[in-house]
């Protein structure tokens, strides 16, 4: 197996919510257009870094990947095979390749069941483990995600946050998963905390040749984690590139003022810094603006912004790529 | 004379399960026009500390148990709940995390705003009409008079905080406290909020302790921090000391579980274990446990915030007695 190979494919994909109101005579309002258009590729091994602010689709579109929400349109290929194909029994096979992390560990473990039964249960869904042998996988996995042994008779509320998300992540791990999908995996976390789970994250990805989507709105936080950040904005994907040059060369002006909107911990440098301040609230996903999502708070937006969609394009670089009219004028002038 | 001096603030939760000594011996002064950043993870006692001086920690299970909270001479802790509201929401005023909890959802966004001026000023509903809609102008939200008659839920976050702002400020108040407001926000919109704080405490001339868990946004805002761990007070110092002549591991340790200052690709530095739990007996230093430059005395020895430096009080015992550097 080389390195470079696709792993998953994300052709086009489109989930979009109907809105109804009324209970017997049902109006149709409209789409909520969460996901629209969105076409990504993960090579083996790579994590990318999804960010975007709340309501820009970016954590429908990890769901909507993984099935747990099916597309309105749009294919998703895992290793050349087609999840948004698949129904029913042999959907429910072939999720043990994939699993999902989610952002609240107090929500996500189920209180009245120990650590030992909610692994025990991943374990056995897919694959048939004898009895005996049960208990001593499940103090492998424990070990593996950092915590002891003796944890497997507690339950969630013995633990604090830090240790949940840690069982949220044995748990995921449990089926052996080739994709893992963490969706704000550390945001319900203290500073101090976060650091342990990135950590925990980046180093399971290495050791076990995870492919993980790492959904956020921090960006310093998918920085440090990430080969690769998408930024999305709206249902679609505006800026896409390696880590290291999304954050430092940004292209896209959404993206250039999230990044001058994250606060530096550091006095001198925080008052010497321009800002960028972002007028507005990002639009209702029900009523989008026309042309590029983004022009109605972009800062170079001109007129034609409101009237062409734009399409993700390189700049400089081949992997770097970002959808926006002025991108070359914009980015030109800076320099 | 400082605009508030809190002194040895001591404030307790009694549980089934125990007593928490959620704030532990805290001192501070807040001076007029100032910037006060008090920084803290979950459990740290930051809110607590906010909620004791404004009478709003509820009794029984809280329990303020010692210390003095002066403003403008009089002792927010010792007066009565009737003195108290001549105070709170007029001269103190405090905004919280999640404008969507705080804000009445059965009331329109404009009974809400005048209700404080109704309350605290011999005025016309009218004239409180008035004032109102110029607050909202004042903080940004178009269409003011079109958005006094709606309800908070048709709002977006972001402006939500904005009503909530504006419903602190319309009185004029001396102190803004503000808990976390912009935690539950995107980043993008976090920055027009601090920019507006800032835009209306020049303005009007009133000190500001913005709470938070974010050392960034701290570092951007505040002329002074008070660094809170379990409880107590672990430092305290003006922001440019506090980042650059650090006199606490803790501090130090907070900064450097910064994802964005770190390089990409090594291991994020992490402080080891949790934070305490604070239904424990906590002798010594809370902190030693995790500590890198813990020795035998942390353990052993009360600790108390010391001024080791002019203005730079740090309450770790080895930067007192050895001036260790952190």
């Amino acid at each position: 197996m080389s390195c470079d190979e696709t792993f998953l494919e994300v052709q086009n994909l489109k989930t979009h919510f109907q809105v109804e109101k009324g209970i017997l005579f049902k109006r149709h309002l409209g789409a909520v257009k969460a996901v629209d258009g969105v076409t990504l590729t993960l090579r083996r091994g790579e994590i990318l870094g999804l960010v975007g602010e709340s309501g820009c689709g970016k954590s429908t579109l990890g769901r909507t990947i993984l099935q747990l929400i099916r597309p309105t349109e749009g294919v998703v290929l895992l290793e050349g095979e087609s999840l948004t194909a698949l129904q029913g029994a042999s959907l429910r096979k072939a999720r043990s390749a994939f699993q999902m992390v989610f952002q609240d560990p107090y929500a996500s473990l189920n209180p009245r069941m120990t650590v030992f039964d909610a692994l025990a249960e991943a374990m056995r869904a897919h694959r048939k483990i004898p009895g005996r042998e049960l208990s001593g996988r499940i103090a492998a996995l424990l070990q593996k995600v950092g915590l002891s042994p003796q944890a497997q008779r507690k339950y969630p509320h013995e633990f604090s946050g830090g240790q949940r998300q840690r069982v949220a992540i044995a748990r995921a791990l449990a089926v052996e998963p080739k994709l893992l999908v963490a969706d704000e995996p550390v945001s319900a976390l203290d500073v101090s905390i976060q650091a342990q789970i990135i950590n925990l994250l980046a180093r399971l990805s290495r050791e076990m040749g995870l492919t993980m989507i790492f959904i956020s709105h921090d960006l310093s936080v998918v920085k440090h984690i990430s080969d690769r950040i998408a930024v999305m904005y709206l249902g679609r994907i505006v800026e896409i590139g390696p880590a290291a040059r999304v954050i430092e060369q940004p292209l896209h002006p959404y993206t250039k003022a999230l990044i001058s909107a994250i606060p530096i911990p550091d006095p001198r440098r925080e008052a010497k810094r321009a800002r960028v301040l972002l007028p507005g609230d990002p639009p209702s996903p029900l009523n989008p603006p026309t042309g590029c999502p983004f022009h109605p708070r972009c800062l170079y937006a001109i007129p034609r912004c409101a009237e062409v969609v734009p399409l993700l394009e390189p700049f400089e670089q081949p992997s770097h790529r970002a959808a926006c009219i002025r991108m070359k004028e914009i980015n030109t002038i800076q320099d | 004379m400082a605009l508030l001096t809190v002194e040895n603030l001591c404030t307790s939760f009694h549980t089934r399960n125990g007593v928490a000594r959620a704030v532990r011996d805290v001192s501070f002064q807040l001076e007029r026009g100032e910037t006060l950043g008090i920084v803290g993870e979950s459990g740290s006692g930051k809110s607590v500390t906010c909620y004791s001086i404004m009478g709003l920690v509820p009794q029984p299970p809280g329990r303020i148990e010692g210390g003095r909270a002066l403003f403008d001479g009089v002792d927010l802790l010792a007066i009565s709940n009737q003195e108290l509201n001549r105070i709170r929401g007029r001269r103190i005023s405090m905004i919280f995390q999640d404008p969507m909890t705080s804000l009445n959802p059965f009331l329109r966004v404009g009974e809400q705003l005048i209700e404080p001026l109704l309350i605290h000023e011999k005025i016309t509903c009218r004239a409180a009409t008035t004032r109102a809609l110029a607050m909202l102008n004042e903080v940004g939200l178009a269409e003011a008079e079109h958005r006094l008659n709606m309800y908070p839920h048709e709002f977006s976050g972001g402006m939500r905080q904005r009503v909530m702002i504006a419903m602190a400020l319309i009185t004029k108040p001396d102190i803004l406290i503000a808990d976390e407001p912009t935690t539950a926000l995107d980043v993008t919109v976090q920055a027009q909020i601090l920019e507006l704080i800032r835009k209306m405490q020049i303005e009007l001339g009133m000190a500001v302790i913005l709470v938070s868990h974010d050392l960034g946004i701290v570092s951007g805002f505040c002329n002074r921090v008070m660094v809170m761990y379990a409880g107590r007070v672990m430092e305290s110092a003006t922001t440019e000391d506090l980042f650059y002549d650090t006199k606490h591991p803790y501090t130090r340790g907070l900064q450097k579980s910064i994802p964005a200052l770190q390089p990409k690709g090594e291991e994020l530095y992490t402080i080891p274990g949790m934070p305490p739990d604070l239904l424990r007996p906590l002798p010594g230093c809370p902190f030693a446990e995790r500590c890198s430059h813990a020795v035998e005395y942390c353990v052993k020895e009360e600790i108390t915030l010391v001024e080791v430096a002019p203005q730079h009080g740090s309450a770790c015992l080895r930067v007192q007695k050895e001036n260790l550097s952190v």
